[in-house]
């Protein structure tokens, strides 16, 4: 009996041993969009939780002056690696996961237009990423445990020189956000190829949802802005290894060339990460107040307006390097303008939710946070666009805290809501409504603590990147405050993360449209089957899914 | 649209940011023109690479014809034309491979020497990468040209050659700036 019991127990233990090597094989081989999606997301969470962590410790050593809670050493990598990882590795695979995920199944199409190419773009980022990260052990070649790039997100030279950085630690970041940079662009292309050429029957231009108009744009963006940064990263590689001049003032060559690259990809950088959040409103706000989203046509031309514009915006960043007045005129004057399509945007959401009939789920929630936060984004982002006003506080604490608006407040903030509101449609499941208010609540006040009281240090002087400060400057109680934010920000994702775990086991089955929404990708099951869609439905309106659930009021006239 | 503009749009975006790429290294070789503090420079000891430039300029017109070939289901014909396409490309590698030994040899310019080895090796290198990674899948063409396999993928082909025309172009652009403006 035993000896049976035993070998039926070693047995199952086979078999679930095979089952989770069969699983893991799926995943690593699959070329499927849906689960390369899924991958993205995943990845970019961890790395935001591990860039949050090193943000978390950087505001604790900034609560108070005359603080050591880190090396002085370990503070510049951190605040490098934050960065860093919050761009690359957090923001663009949040997006282009999205993008993934969402396209083929908005647009009517079975998969994007290069599967194989798309795993590729995957895995070359993540290839990327825990190269970056490696950096922390082999930026010394293995010795000098500890090491990491120090020289800031944006690298200026000449402090990127062998002369003034050496070890590998620089290096690391150079060719960890090249060798990813091809993964997004290697994605970019496939994104627009698969819009272009391979939507649904009767899914015109004109019909298609605004988050796929907005990752056209982001894509079509992609693949004229990134290049640059590689190509500026080949030539610091060339610098540094082959003793090349690009960016030696020695012999002759200009530091600022740096910024001009860097900038050129940048500044644009920050509207592909913007424009989806948008995207992201734009498919919930109308759904959450039950009507159609008001303006159609002008959001998606101030979509393709911001992307357009976004390119000859960048020299903002570089007001204090001294270019002259014309240059300075001519860069705020387009930067105050981008402020123009931005703000039919928010007419056009505020428009969707006038006289709806709003229901607060969290996605909705979390949407409203958006509008106010990114509203404020852009107000000192005007307010910084003034190159006197930026000369000011250039590298201020201001400045971190307008860009954290923009980035939390636009991006992270609609992300929380597509995530509430896809997750159904991705597991089958629905997330906890109650911990995802605990979630929305905790992470607007813990937001809110620290980044808009961050904007009075920046007004009264506090640099950016110092490891600590003087105690006579009255910048202290504003620091301890930012500081008392993050521990209800790390409570908000430790919730958000305990829901994803709970909901995954003992959420309320979802349904195949649980939010009565009206784009094609909740015409499938949830989750979708490999293929998508058993039949591709015939898209006549703006709103596939009203026309099918309402066929004596379809859409179509009155569009 | 029909499958075949997948491939084509697909190429269209590598395309452009292959432009985009080359455009940055173009902008820092005219932003550095007449910037460097020591010689050699490159009005002393550059020459005009003529020969070179209606080798690779007349490759267009030799993968141009192949495809034509090709189209009609000239499957050895295509071959051979794509055949006359590498060995032209090959030549205009050979070509700047001499040019490079006769200025690091010759004249002692590297990349490290001052401010204009720099961005010119950087910038005729970068394009010369790309034709070695044309002569790559022109010689796959080739290949799969004469054993047959070409006549089902007429589409693939054609849109291989737009890489290359684009690899032209490009030449065009460096032609000018280093060798034109730039002397």
């Amino acid at each position: 009996m035993s000896v049976l019991s035993e070998t039926l127990v070693r047995r199952q233990g086979t078999a679930a041993h095979r089952l989770t090597l069969g699983l893991l094989h799926d995943w690593v081989v699959t070329v499927d969009h849906k689960r390369l999606g899924i991958m993205y997301v995943v990845t970019a969470l961890v790395f935001m939780v591990i860039a949050g962590l090193e943000a978390s410790t950087m505001r604790l050593q900034l609560a108070w002056s005359g603080l050591h809670v880190v090396p002085p050493e370990t503070f510049n990598r951190f605040f490098t690696m934050h960065g860093t990882t919050m761009v690359f590795l957090f923001g663009i695979p949040l997006v282009f996961g999205f993008g993934n995920y969402l396209v083929p199944l908005m647009i009517g199409s079975r998969d994007l237009a290069f599967p194989r190419l798309n795993a590729f773009g995957f895995w070359v980022f993540l290839f990327g990423g825990i190269l970056l990260y490696f950096s922390f052990i082999g930026g010394d070649g293995l010795y000098g445990a500890g090491s990491a790039p120090a020289v800031g997100w944006f690298a200026y030279a000449p402090l990127t020189a062998r002369a003034f950085t050496r070890g590998n630690a620089t290096d690391y970041w150079i060719l960890a956000i090249l060798v990813s940079g091809f993964g997004t662009i290697a994605t970019a292309i496939n994104l627009v190829t698969t819009i272009l050429t391979m939507r649904g029957p009767g899914m015109t231009l004109r019909r298609m949802p605004i988050f796929v108009w907005e990752m056209l744009t982001v894509s079509a963006l992609t693949l004229i802005i990134l290049p640059p940064l590689s190509a500026a990263q080949i030539m610091l590689l060339l610098d540094r290894f082959l003793g090349a001049h690009f960016f030696d003032t020695q012999a002759g060559a200009s530091a600022v060339m740096w910024q001009h690259f860097f900038w050129f990809f940048g500044h644009p950088e920050v509207y592909v990460l913007i424009l989806p959040g948008f995207g992201f409103a734009s498919e919930i706000i109308p759904v959450f107040s039950r009507k159609v989203v008001f303006g159609y046509v002008t959001l998606v031309a101030a979509s393709v307006g911001i992307g357009l514009i976004a390119m000859s915006t960048w020299a903002h960043h570089m007001f204090v390097v001294g270019m002259g007045s014309t240059l300075n005129a001519a860069f705020a004057a387009s930067t105050m303008l981008v402020g123009v399509p931005t703000g039919i945007k928010i007419f056009n959401w505020l428009g969707t939710m006038y006289g709806g009939k709003i229901r607060f789920s969290t996605p909705m929630l979390f949407c409203c946070a958006f509008l106010f936060q990114f509203l404020c984004a852009g107000l000192t982002g005007i307010m910084l666009s003034a190159a006197p006003f930026d000369w000011q506080l250039s590298d201020s604490y201001f400045v971190v805290a307008h860009f954290h608006f923009t980035l939390i407040g636009g991006l992270v903030f609609t992300a929380f809501a597509a995530m509430y509101y896809w997750f159904p449609k991705v597991t089958g499941r629905m997330l906890s409504e109650r911990l995802g208010r605990w979630h929305f609540w905790l992470f607007v006040v813990g937001f809110n603590l620290t980044f808009l009281t961050m904007h009075v240090p920046g007004l009264l002087g506090m640099p950016r990147r110092i490891y600590t400060y003087a105690g006579d400057r009255g910048w202290e109680i504003w620091n301890l405050i930012a500081t008392l934010g993050v521990p209800l920000q790390v409570l908000a994702i430790l919730i958000f993360v305990v829901n994803i775990g709970v909901s995954l086991r003992r959420g309320a089955p979802a349904g195949d449209d649980p939010w009565d929404a009206w784009t094609l990708e909740w015409a499938t099951t949830s989750p979708p089957p490999p293929y998508n869609f058993e039949v591709v439905p015939v898209v006549s309106s703006r709103r596939p899914l009203w026309d099918l659930k309402h066929p004596d009021d379809p859409d179509g006239p009155h569009e | 649209m029909n499958e075949a503009w997948r491939g084509r749009v697909g190429m269209i975006g590598l395309i452009i940011v292959e432009s985009s790429l080359f455009a940055v290294f173009v902008v820092a070789y005219l932003a550095y023109l007449g910037k460097s503090l020591n010689g050699p420079y490159p009005q002393d000891v550059l020459e005009l690479p003529i020969f070179n430039t209606v080798c690779l300029l007349s490759s267009s017109i030799t993968i141009a014809l192949a495809v034509r070939a090709l189209r009609r289901g000239m499957l050895r014909r295509a071959g051979l034309w794509f055949l006359v396409t590498t060995v032209l490309g090959a030549v205009f590698l050979v070509g700047t491979a001499r040019e490079w030994w006769r200025l690091i040899v010759g004249h002692g310019l590297t990349i490290g020497t001052n401010l204009f080895g720099t961005p010119f090796y950087s910038l005729v290198g970068l394009h010369a990468s790309h034709v070695t990674v044309g002569l790559v899948i022109l010689t796959l063409l080739c290949v799969f040209a004469f054993s047959g396999a070409l006549a089902r993928h007429v589409e693939r082909a054609e849109i291989a050659s737009w890489y290359w025309h684009f690899v032209d172009c490009v030449w065009v652009v460096v032609f000018t700036v280093v060798y034109v403006i730039g002397r």
